[in-house]
């Protein structure tokens, strides 16, 4: 199934101060006993948010409806799982903006379409800051210009060079693309000494 | 012609690569794919509502380890969530062909276990499986990585990732370890040193001559927690002890083939004078066993070091570093050795295997786990219980108050039963001291060796186990 090609994200932003938030603080592995991903959105940071008493930014009225969400270093370190940025989706993000991303995580939002875009500490700050103090005004994340617009202005961000394409071309669907291959897949496995018994 | 050196990930690489896709990533064959019961039933999903079937079901391999009790494996299982999950990865291996390792076969265990000790861990070759820890196969010499639910999908239906090739960082660890010293201390040395985001956009290549002098076993350990430094694969060059611990494997090459096999095994080694992106050495001598203080694998000290303080660190990291103490009860400044523990729990696919069950037992041999603590021994497989069994592991660990479990991943993620409870602090031997990892939101963990993890549940308290050994 062809994906739609994706230019920019625009919308409200939330914003989760913190560096290093692992995907089992993102969704604990107790809500990774299931065989569909329906459901998972609601549980998103289920246990920071009970420490946090109320007091957690995906509690946050003022951040209610946001479709990007701003992070900080290495976000979405640990477990593979791709529960984690399957809840974020389906609490309502689609995009993510942050200091650095961590690797698997990143691979697994472009699987589903959702960019990971990354800022200079100093700007990422002042976008923070900025939403924090406004959450209304709308933020901007265009894939073509790899920039973020904010009410701090228009800054440059970056993204993974082959994430960027995948999703400015829609082909973020990778099976669809790897199929395209066709019989050269197979042409690389007869070359392959051991996928034929070390003949 | 003659070619310029290159490093075993370029070797790989190339070999596996089908194509250059438009997006400037490779579309790279996976030679191996390992599935388990958590984040493949959505994979076979995706691919029953595309109308696709698997493309070579005998290059994917299945198991029970993450969700399976440890306590009893009987049948339909008593958390009947748990059950509708196995079924689920049964009926899609008998549906599309794929050989499943249950504990009926004699050889079920967590999937970074079973992989080496059948022998379908081979160096030179590509491994992919949807979970992270899957950078332990790179102590074979192969590129393995974790991968998530929709990436399971794509080598299901074309046996294929699209990849960014990653950099390389040759991390030399030199000198000799000390007694009491592991490969556990090593790797999170290492990732004290470079961080927990150092790696990210690399492959780590370990190497050196402490690497070198390093049983196939210890290596798995140190690859196995390369993705707690970022890196999401992590190797060592295939040697002599790779090719000894693969010989008469059950599904490794066997006879001639297995002859031919050494040699291609041999030539996909890095070339001397092979260029890297990043190069790092560390001083194996100079190491002292390792804990973890901390919310993340990077937070860890020497035990006979004191917890680093605040004003020490720089100012970007010091809300991190207050974050840390306050959930772990601990203070900056404080010697972490003499802290009261509460559960101990020894297995994981970072320290499971045999080996590692050795070391733990000749701590607990005689000795008596202090009352307040609950300790927990499972085993990486069925293969390394009977094997433990037959030395006689399990009396001693029970004789000293450890519960003796069946094979499972347990309480590194508490996705069975075995969880902590309230705000209980963990001496463990797994991967992850992340906030509620072990399975109480509150719950904390103190990651050390699996000897470190034995001398701790006898004392009551964390311990160096030099004192003891």
């Amino acid at each position: 199934m062809a994906k739609e090609k994706l230019e920019r994200v625009e919308g409200r932003a939330a914003v989760l101060r913190g560096d290093d938030i692992d995907t089992d603080r993102i969704i604990p592995a107790r809500f990774l006993r299931c065989v569909t991903f329906d459901g998972l959105g609601q549980h998103a940071f289920e246990d920071d948010r009970a420490q946090a008493k109320g007091n957690h930014p995906f509690d946050d009225a003022r951040f209610a409806g946001a479709s990007i969400l701003l992070v900080g270093q290495n976000f979405g370190s640990g477990s593979s799982r791709e529960h984690a940025p399957q809840a974020l989706m389906r609490h309502g993000f689609r995009a993510f903006i942050g200091g650095s991303f961590a690797e698997i995580f990143a691979g697994n939002c472009t699987a589903l379409g959702l960019p990971c875009a990354t800022l200079a500490p100093a700007d990422l700050a002042a976008v923070m800051d900025s939403v924090d103090l406004d959450p209304r005004q709308p933020v901007v994340l265009d894939l073509r210009a790899r920039t973020v617009t904010s009410r701090v202005g228009t800054v440059a961000c970056q993204l993974a060079e082959g994430a960027r394409q995948q999703l400015l071309e829609g082909t973020w669907n990778a099976t669809v693309v790897l199929l395209e291959a066709g019989p050269a897949i197979e042409a690389t496995a007869a070359r392959l000494p051991y996928v034929n018994g070390y003949p | 012609m003659p070619t310029a050196p290159r490093s075993l990930l370029d070797k790989v690489w190339d070999a596996h690569s089908v194509r250059e896709l438009p997006s400037g990533q490779t579309q790279l064959f996976i030679g191996l794919h390992l599935i388990h019961e958590v984040t493949s039933p959505q994979a076979f999903a995706m691919l029953r509502e595309s109308g696709l079937r698997v493309r070579f079901p005998s290059r994917t391999f299945a198991t029970f380890d993450h969700i399976i009790p440890t306590d009893t494996q009987a049948r339909p299982l008593a958390d009947s969530l748990a059950e509708e999950m196995l079924v689920h990865l049964e009926r899609s291996c008998a549906e599309h062909g794929i050989r499943l390792f249950d504990p009926g076969s004699g050889k079920q265990g967590i999937v970074h276990v079973i992989g080496p000790e059948l022998g379908l861990t081979q160096p030179g070759t590509t491994i992919a499986c949807g979970d992270s820890h899957t950078s332990t196969h790179g102590a074979f010499g192969a590129v393995a990585f974790g991968i998530g639910t929709s990436q399971v999908a794509d080598v299901l239906a074309t046996q294929c990732l699209a990849l960014a090739r990653p950099k390389v960082r040759r991390i030399e660890v030199t000198g000799k370890l000390r007694a009491g010293v592991y490969a556990k201390d090593v790797i999170l040395a290492i990732i004290r040193r470079l961080g927990v985001k150092g790696g990210v956009g690399y492959a780590y290549e370990y190497a050196g001559p402490v690497i070198d002098a390093m049983t196939i076993e210890e290596r798995l350990t140190v690859c196995n927690m390369s993705i707690e430094g970022g890196a999401r694969c992590g190797y060592a060059n295939p040697d002599e002890a790779t090719f000894d611990y693969l010989r008469g494997r059950e599904l490794a090459p066997q006879g001639a083939a297995f002859e031919r096999a050494v040699a291609q095994w041999r030539a996909a080694a890095s070339d001397p004078g092979a260029s890297y992106a990043d190069r790092v050495e560390l001083d194996g001598s100079a190491l002292a066993p390792a804990v973890t203080w901390g919310i993340h694998p990077g937070q860890s000290v020497g035990v006979d070091e004191k917890l680093p303080r605040l004003a020490d660190a720089p100012s970007s990291e010091r809300a991190s570093l207050a974050e840390a103490f306050e959930y772990m009860g601990l203070r900056p400044g404080e010697p972490l050795a003499g802290t009261r523990i509460d559960v101990a729990f020894i297995g994981s696919c970072t320290n499971g295997r045999i080996s590692d069950l050795r070391e733990a037992a000749r701590v607990a041999r005689g000795g008596r786990v202090a009352p307040q603590v609950k300790a927990l021994v499972v085993p990486g497989s069925q293969a390394v219980a009977r094997q433990a069994e037959q030395e006689g592991l399990p009396e001693i660990f029970r004789a000293a108050g450890f519960e003796w479990r069946k094979a499972g991943c347990s309480m590194c993620l508490a996705m069975n039963p075995d969880k902590l409870v309230g705000r209980q602090l963990c001496a463990s031997s797994s991967n992850r001291n992340f906030k509620g990892r072990q399975g109480s939101p509150t719950g904390r963990t103190l990651l050390m060796s699996p000897a470190m993890v034995a001398a701790a549940a006898l004392r009551g308290e964390v311990t160096d186990v030099r004192d003891i050994l």
